[in-house]
């Protein structure tokens, strides 16, 4: 176990070098010169110049990517070229608001999913299975704007339960994170619910039965158990997603995460701030796979993880 | 035959309705079970050997349907009793060991876990107790070094060890009657073997009844006391293991022992029944075996023979043993001279 966990964590380095030289490498064929973009219109040919070397933007592109992998490795992402402030410091102040985000965004998917799914399971081809089944085709469909926009029109403005939107109480967080969370639980109950069928027909849950286990246990303890696996990827990969990806949501709901702050980046052509949140992102998302990696084998250890 | 009867199936139906065709998968099973005794259910693929234990339990799936005129245990019907009373009776009074070792464990959980499971909710066992009995039945089973397999998780154990496992969970509870389905049959020979002693071993030990199912006459012979034989989901003949290998009754049963290669006769070809089982949504009017019998008359093609009690206490479906035979023109001959297995010559 300690050896696949070391194992698996060396593994993460190769790809986050790749990770770290595609987003170096895109930035640089991004149309525009920062140096000018920088300077300002009124500047000159040599104060660009001079912006440009200062930046070490004019050394070879190798150099500059090695110079770039050796601050990162000293925990210097650069300096944003908008705020003059660290980036590291900027994404440290958006990205806990996104993590907070994330998470209770899976708490959405994850309750409202496997119980779902779970119900749809045992009531198969009943009215309140393929209530469920709609409900998640629906919920899988709907955009996210949308539907936050729907939230709000609703909630907020109408019966005016949740505020509108910012970010501070957990009142907050409830209309974003179900917004974000619906697509994720209608995947998860899908997937709880063709997990559960296919562990309810095994030779096992028979055997339950025959020792006169109650109903209830054989499907929580027994069933749901086994059928964890599949459900556990998909979980992951969502929770990877929304770590990166909550732009639209973030922009419904006025909440300053990093989503946010990476569109908002690109679009000031902030060159040193893309690259580090990028890979600040995508170094989550390694992360988040490596711990799915390692619950697989929690839940069931005969997963074969070589 | 003096001891009590522990188990009394009277026309047992198990019904399967898939949109205008029933398949009748057992069509009124009529046996008994003594204190003690070893039952042996014995046909072919298909004949509903296994849907009846499952019945007995009543854990057919829901589009099965079960009636008949009851399923006595200790002179209970256990067709009229709730669910939940039932689940108090499985894994307690009646136990079940499947076919399919490999799969028959839950593969997530250790198998200590899965042996306890029976003891708490059977005998109200806290964790430690029912842990501390769990490796005491593992022991029992004769698995090397119990307090470390306990711990392990099926996967982790060969298929004659996780049979064990199996027998142990059965009889945790020290139930009445142990149905075995097939204990043996995804095993070596030589675990085969074993199985079969430590079942006859924990047996006189437990004194349970057991019902073994099954389609080998060999675990027959060197378990059973009473055979059963079932074709196409009715009792063809009840008898004595002696008296079934010394003088079967039934064609079928005849056809069954031919088939069976003898170790000191040498032939070229294997007997094998002509023709195959009818298929349960389509069963032919008469004796179901009457298409393959090598002796039915015409009446074995119009009526369903009774399941009739001889002198011998053997019982036997055929028309060959009522009165009604001698009363039909015979096609084919008589029964004991030309259908009967040869003896060697």
């Amino acid at each position: 176990m300690f050896i696949f966990i070391v194992r698996r964590v060396l593994q993460t380095i190769p790809v986050l070098i790749g990770v770290s030289l595609v987003v170096f490498l895109i930035m640089q064929m991004v149309p525009g010169d920062p140096a000018v973009l920088l300077a300002g219109e009124s500047a000159t040919e040599e104060q660009v110049n001079q912006l440009r070397s200062q930046l070490g933007l004019d050394q070879p592109l190798y150099i500059q990517y090695f110079d770039y992998i050796k601050n990162v490795i000293q925990g210097d992402l650069g300096t944003s070229i908008r705020s003059n402030r660290p980036v590291l410091d900027e994404i440290l102040v958006r990205l806990p608001v996104t993590i907070e985000l994330a998470f209770w965004s899976i708490v959405v998917t994850v309750v409202l999913g496997l119980l779902a799914g779970v119900i749809s399971a045992t009531k198969q081809r009943s009215l309140t299975d393929v209530s469920i089944m709609v409900a998640a085709l629906i919920g899988v469909s709907l955009p996210n704007f949308w539907l936050g926009l729907m939230l709000i029109l609703y909630f907020s403005v109408q019966f005016q339960i949740f505020p509108v939107s910012g970010w501070g109480t957990f009142a907050h967080i409830v209309l974003p994170a179900l917004t974000l969370g619906t697509s994720g639980a209608a995947i998860v109950a899908r997937m709880t619910r063709s997990s559960m069928l296919e562990v309810i027909r095994q030779d096992y849950i028979r055997t339950a039965k025959a020792k006169g286990v109650k109903q209830r246990y054989i499907v929580y303890k027994h069933a749901l158990k086994n059928a964890l696996v599949p459900v556990i990827t998909v979980v992951g990969l969502q929770f990877g997603a929304l770590l990166g990806g909550t732009v639209l949501t973030e922009s419904v709901f006025a909440i300053n995460g990093l989503g946010r702050m990476i569109v908002d980046a690109i679009r000031m052509r902030d060159l040193p701030l893309v690259q580090g949140s990028i890979l600040v992102v995508s170094a989550l998302f390694v992360l988040v796979n490596l711990i799915v990696d390692i619950s697989y084998k929690f839940v069931d250890k005969k997963v074969d993880l070589n | 035959m003096t001891s009590k009867e522990i188990l009394k199936v009277r026309g047992l139906k198990t019904h399967f309705k898939s949109g205008k065709k029933v398949v009748k998968a057992v069509d009124g099973v009529d046996f008994e079970v003594k204190e003690g005794e070893t039952l042996g259910i014995v046909g072919e693929s298909g004949c509903g050997k296994s849907m009846t234990s499952l019945s007995i339990m009543r854990l057919v799936d829901e589009q099965g349907e079960i009636s008949g005129d009851g399923v006595y245990f200790k002179d209970q019907n256990l067709l009229d009793k709730s669910e939940e009373e039932m689940r108090s009776i499985r894994g307690n009074q009646i136990s079940m060991i499947f076919q399919e070792p490999m799969t028959s464990l839950n593969p997530v959980f250790t198998v200590g876990e899965q042996i306890s499971e029976s003891l708490r909710i059977h005998q109200g066992l806290n964790k430690s107790e029912a842990w501390k009995r769990s490796v005491e039945m593992l022991e029992l089973v004769g698995i090397p070094s119990p307090e470390k397999r306990a711990k392990q998780e099926p996967h982790e154990l060969s298929g004659g060890m996780r049979q064990r496992v199996m027998i142990a969970m059965a009889l945790a509870c020290n139930p009445s009657l142990l149905i075995a389905d097939e204990p043996t049959t995804a095993l070596d020979v030589t675990i085969q073997a074993q199985i079969l002693d430590l079942l006859k071993k924990l047996q006189s030990e437990f004194n349970s009844a057991v019902i073994m199912i099954t389609h080998d006459l060999g675990v027959v012979a060197e378990t059973c006391d009473n055979v059963v034989v079932m074709y196409s989901g009715k009792v063809v003949e009840h008898t004595h293991v002696d008296q079934l290998f010394d003088n079967p009754l039934h064609p079928y049963t005849q056809g069954l022992l031919k088939a069976m290669p003898r170790i000191d006769e040498d032939v070229d070809e294997l007997y094998a029944i002509e023709g195959t089982v009818p298929n349960p949504d389509n069963l032919p009017k008469g004796c179901r075996f009457a298409p393959r019998c090598p002796i039915a008359k015409d009446i074995c093609h119009e009526k369903l023979p009774e399941l009739t009690p001889l002198e011998s206490g053997s019982k036997v479906r055929c028309f060959a043993y009522t009165d009604e035979w001698n009363k039909e023109e015979s096609q084919n001959g008589d029964i004991n001279k030309e259908a009967a297995p040869s003896q060697g010559n």
